[in-house]
């Protein structure tokens, strides 16, 4: 059974459709990420969950009811916004009891719920202070406290590290995961980070153009994305594409763009036609086996512990990443490998996965 | 070179900014600190330098008509700022429920608030008519001994200015209001929605405090407003009946222009712009000093 | 709502709600208050005196009539004279132009000077400058006139236009500061760069981007200085008084029968001016008085 279901929702604003025919189930202690760029519809999805957006079609279940036409308090949901949205003239305690207290549960109640959660967010220190007197981390970290102190099953989480700098933003995903493994609760996050995705979910859905692209774990994702679209957003620095077209060779099927030939797995054989080729700058190897093709380097960006390294293949460029004792310069001669099983073939056109 | 033409610059910047510096020098500076040293003399019709002390001061705080004034700025400031904050957050809280015609409703609510004074004291001055105005319209509607008399009813006169100058202002306290519960992060509204918060208790816990930067606003604008009416007063009662809506600006203008008392209504201004400063400066600066202790 | 009973497919019904009654309501009951008195004086100022003798406030004139409103403009008395409120309008029409055109011009130069230029006495100025809202008209009324007369600006067209832009200088720069500093100072800065002056710079740089809040200015400026009544009493002159000034005299110096309809007729009229800006202006008026509004 699923803890959140979302069934054949339809939203629309106005006449423009945001979301068309949408089905989604997450398990109950999922973390399920949402992943897209700005205008998917990620956070329409959201926002419908929870009940802050009324659906035009389809249904939305939130454990074992129909919350479909329900207010977003009976829903058993909680959420964290990205702009944080602390009542700014409440104290931190008060934030965080404040539905507590509307929903008429006694003092003491209020005061002891809010405690635990304060003391799970090392907050309470914080809980006299205004949200003014607070930095963005806290402040944060207050939002999802008053989300905690909702005690629900499902808590939805809309972009909330995007307002963070860089290093906030690695301290509050770790903690959310470890909110998440310590209470087992249903967590649905919003984010356009394939980072925050990749380190947070149990799965990801990838969402574009009001649908969802993909929805796996994120290793399959990464490993073997549904469609051109899908391998392009995740993972960084970005995959290499090539159009082209895949033709039988005399050993084999193989990829052909110009000069460019390239030796594809047998699994292509029955796949003739224009194609987008794929790889990941970190699946490109110098230098190894009998496929190997020669290659020039043009141009070489240190990035740290790697390098990435522009070079040309049969005058195609390609990036690839090595390690950073690998030393380069403009106009080294390489030899490159392209792993079989790290290829990608996506179908020219409908961009699906071959 | 770069550094010769920047100083040229702000010589220039200067040069503008100098007509501007001569007006709030001269006049504003200059122009308050005279009037409060000819109000230490003993100017009648024309300004002497014979200093009496504060003489005029005792002689305004013993003149009946000047303590009147004050009595009815005081009633009248209160009554009016406190019932225009209130008609015209709710004006802007009704508005801000997504109602249809929201952008005709709020022309309507505004529109006063272009007229002059003088159109607004002359025609509420008709309505409250009482042989013609509102009482002898519902007279006519069969209550025959109904009667609104305020505005030749000596206690009750002062609040017939009043309700005229909120039809006056309350649009202006609306679009302050409404600026500020519109500037709300729409994220707040969802985590009131989620947290199950009904509206009335949403705006009074949550959105009111929130922009109570406008309330303060709007009630020192207000407040100016006060001090200086006078325009309205003129037209509608003329100070009358009797002295019931004598206010301090008129007290000051009369006894400048006709009464030929310089002394007198120079101390009355100073006195005022004291009492002025008294309210308005402890205010801000608690503002202030709250929106630090918040940054 | 029961678990499962019902499967809803569709949107969320939309229920009939008292509140929503409510708030309608309550709009409609103010939008009457506001307008209420706009009625009663179209009306008052179509009836002919007859049918006002006879009451009925708010009765829709049986014999309708401009008469009053030909009266009012051409013939009424204001004091002495009776030549109507057209001369109080031409007046009013001929300080509020170099009144509006002065204020903003210098109100401009010194929000520009104010945001960009550093010169070491500005703050201070623009300090004293914002406390001068504060002070009562009166308080300055005195030494304003005497100061005045010696320029020769007391009692004349130039004394009115004085002073009606001193006491709008404090708003005028500080809308004009505000919008400035809105402005990146990068643009400042490249033209700097490209060695512009003061002048030079504000001609070229931002005189063209300040369009909309000239507009806003002019707005503001024009409404505030046609709907003024005491500068215009104290500093204009028996020969310039504005149109305000010559209503409350026409109204207020009436001997013998008082005529109700010729009197609403020329609040009317006076109130035509700003009024067509309002309705014409729309938005720009509210952003003006908000912007005039958010002080310091």
């Amino acid at each position: 059974m699923s803890q959140v279901s979302v069934r054949k929702v339809d939203i629309a604003f106005g006449s423009v459709p945001v979301l068309e025919q949408l089905d989604l189930e997450v398990a109950p202690g999922e973390f399920l990420v949402l992943l897209g760029p700005s205008g998917c519809g990620k956070s329409t999805l959201l926002n419908a969950i929870a009940g802050l957006l009324d659906v035009s079609r389809g249904q939305v279940w939130i454990g074992d009811r129909n919350v479909t036409w329900a207010e977003p308090k009976d829903r058993g949901i909680a959420m964290v916004f990205q702009s944080y949205a602390l009542y700014p003239q409440m104290t931190v305690a008060q934030n965080m009891g404040f539905g507590l207290k509307i929903a008429g549960r006694p003092r003491e109640e209020v005061d002891r719920r809010v405690r635990e959660a304060a003391a799970m967010l090392q907050l309470t220190t914080l809980l006299g202070r205004k949200p003014a007197a607070l930095s963005g981390g806290q402040r944060q970290r207050v939002a999802i406290g008053r989300a905690l102190v909702r005690d629900v099953g499902v808590f939805l989480f809309d972009e909330p590290l995007s307002n963070l700098d860089a290093q906030l933003r690695n301290e509050l995903r770790v903690e959310i995961k470890r909110l998440h493994q310590q209470l087992g609760t249903t967590m649905i996050y919003v984010t356009h980070d394939q980072i925050e995705a990749l380190t947070l979910a149990d799965r990801i859905a990838v969402m574009k153009d009001r649908t969802i692209q993909q929805l796996a774990t994120p290793e399959e994702i990464y490993l073997r994305p549904a469609n051109r679209f899908v391998a392009g957003f995740v993972g960084s620095p970005a995959m290499n594409f090539h159009a082209g077209a895949i033709e039988a060779g005399k050993s084999g099927p193989a990829f052909r763009r110009g000069e460019l030939s390239l030796p594809l797995p047998d699994r292509f054989r029955d796949a003739g036609g224009a194609v987008e080729l794929g790889i990941r700058p970190e699946h490109i190897v110098i230098g190894t086996g009998a496929d190997a093709l020669p290659a020039a380097v043009e141009m070489v960006e240190p990035m740290g512990a790697e390098t990435l390294v522009w070079a040309r293949v049969a005058d195609e460029p390609f990036s690839l990443r090595v390690e950073h004792t690998v030393k380069l310069r403009p106009g080294d001669r390489i030899d490159l490998s392209f792993p079989g099983e790290n290829v990608h073939v996506f179908r020219a056109g409908t961009g699906k996965r071959l | 070179m770069a550094g010769f033409r920047w100083k040229t610059g702000t010589v220039a910047a200067a040069i503008a900014l100098l007509p501007t510096a001569c007006v709030v020098l001269f006049l504003f500076v200059g122009g308050t600190g005279w009037a409060a040293l000819v109000s230490l003399t003993s100017s009648k019709m024309l300004a002497n330098w014979n200093f009496v002390g504060f003489q005029q001061y005792a002689t305004l705080f013993s003149n009946p008509r000047w303590l009147t004034s004050l009595a009815n700025m005081v009633i009248f400031g209160l009554t009016y700022i406190g019932s225009t904050l209130v008609v015209g957050f709710l004006l802007a809280i009704f508005l801000d429920q997504r109602v249809k015609g929201e952008s005709v409703f709020r022309t309507i609510f505004l529109y006063s608030y272009a007229t002059s004074f003088i159109v607004v004291g002359l025609v509420w001055r008709w309505i409250f008519n009482p042989g013609m105005g509102i009482q002898d319209v519902v007279r006519d509607l069969g209550f025959a001994s109904f009667t609104f008399d305020w505005i030749v009813n000596q206690r009750m006169a002062i609040f017939t200015i009043v309700i005229a100058a909120i039809w006056h202002g309350a649009g202006l306290v609306m679009v302050i209001a409404l600026a500020g519960i519109r500037g709300v992060d729409a994220e707040i509204w969802k985590a009131l929605k989620v947290d199950g918060v009904p509206a009335w208790r949403a705006y009074l816990h949550v959105i009111l405090p929130t922009v109570r930067g406008s309330i303060l606003t709007a009630a020192v604008l207000m407040m100016i407003g006060v001090v200086r009416l006078y325009d309205l007063v003129v037209a509608m009662t003329n100070g009358g009946p009797g002295s019931a809506t004598e206010v301090p600006a008129k007290f000051i203008v009369d006894n400048l222009f006709e009464r030929q008392n310089i002394g007198l209504a120079t101390a009355a201004s100073t006195s005022l712009l004291v009492m002025l400063l008294a309210v308005i400066v402890p205010w801000l600066l608690l503002g202030n000093a709250r929106r630090r202790s918040r940054a | 709502m029961s678990a499962g009973a019902i499967v809803p497919e569709g949107p969320r019904p939309r229920h009939f709600g008292w509140a929503r009654l409510g708030i309608y309501a309550f709009l409609i009951v103010a939008a009457l208050f506001f307008l209420f008195p706009l009625y009663v004086m179209v009306l008052t100022s179509l009836k002919p005196m007859a049918e006002i003798r006879m009451g009925g406030l708010l009765a829709w004139p049986s014999d309708p009539t401009v008469e009053p409103w030909i009266k009012a403009w051409t013939s009424a008395c204001t004091g002495l004279r009776c030549e109507g409120l057209r001369v109080g309008f031409w007046n009013s029409v001929i300080i509020t132009i170099p009144s509006a055109v002065l204020a903003i011009l210098l109100g401009m130069i010194n929000g520009y000077a104010l945001s960009f230029w550093r010169v070491p006495w500005a703050n201070w100025m623009f300090a004293i400058l914002m406390f001068g809202t504060f002070i009562p008209y009166q308080v300055l009324f005195y030494p304003l006139v005497r100061i005045a007369s010696t320029l020769g600006l007391f009692g004349n067209l130039g004394g009115i236009v004085f002073v009606q832009v001193v006491f709008a200088l404090p708003v005028m720069t500080l809308l004009f500061r505000n919008y400035y500093a809105s402005l990146p100072e990068e643009l400042f800065k490249a033209a700097r760069v490209d060695g512009a002056g003061f002048w030079r710079t504000w001609f070229s740089i931002m005189l063209p981007l300040s369009g909309p809040m000239l507009v806003v200015a002019c707005i503001l400026k024009v409404t505030n200085t046609w709907n003024d009544y005491i500068l215009g009493l104290i500093f204009a002159g028996r020969d310039n008084l504005p149109m305000t000034v010559q209503l409350n005299n026409m109204v207020n110096s009436t001997l013998g029968e008082r005529e109700y309809n010729m009197e609403m007729a020329a609040t009317l009229l006076t109130a035509l001016v700003p009024l067509v800006i309002y309705f014409v202006s729309g938005r720009w008026f509210v952003r003006g008085i908000a912007a005039g509004a958010v002080k310091g």
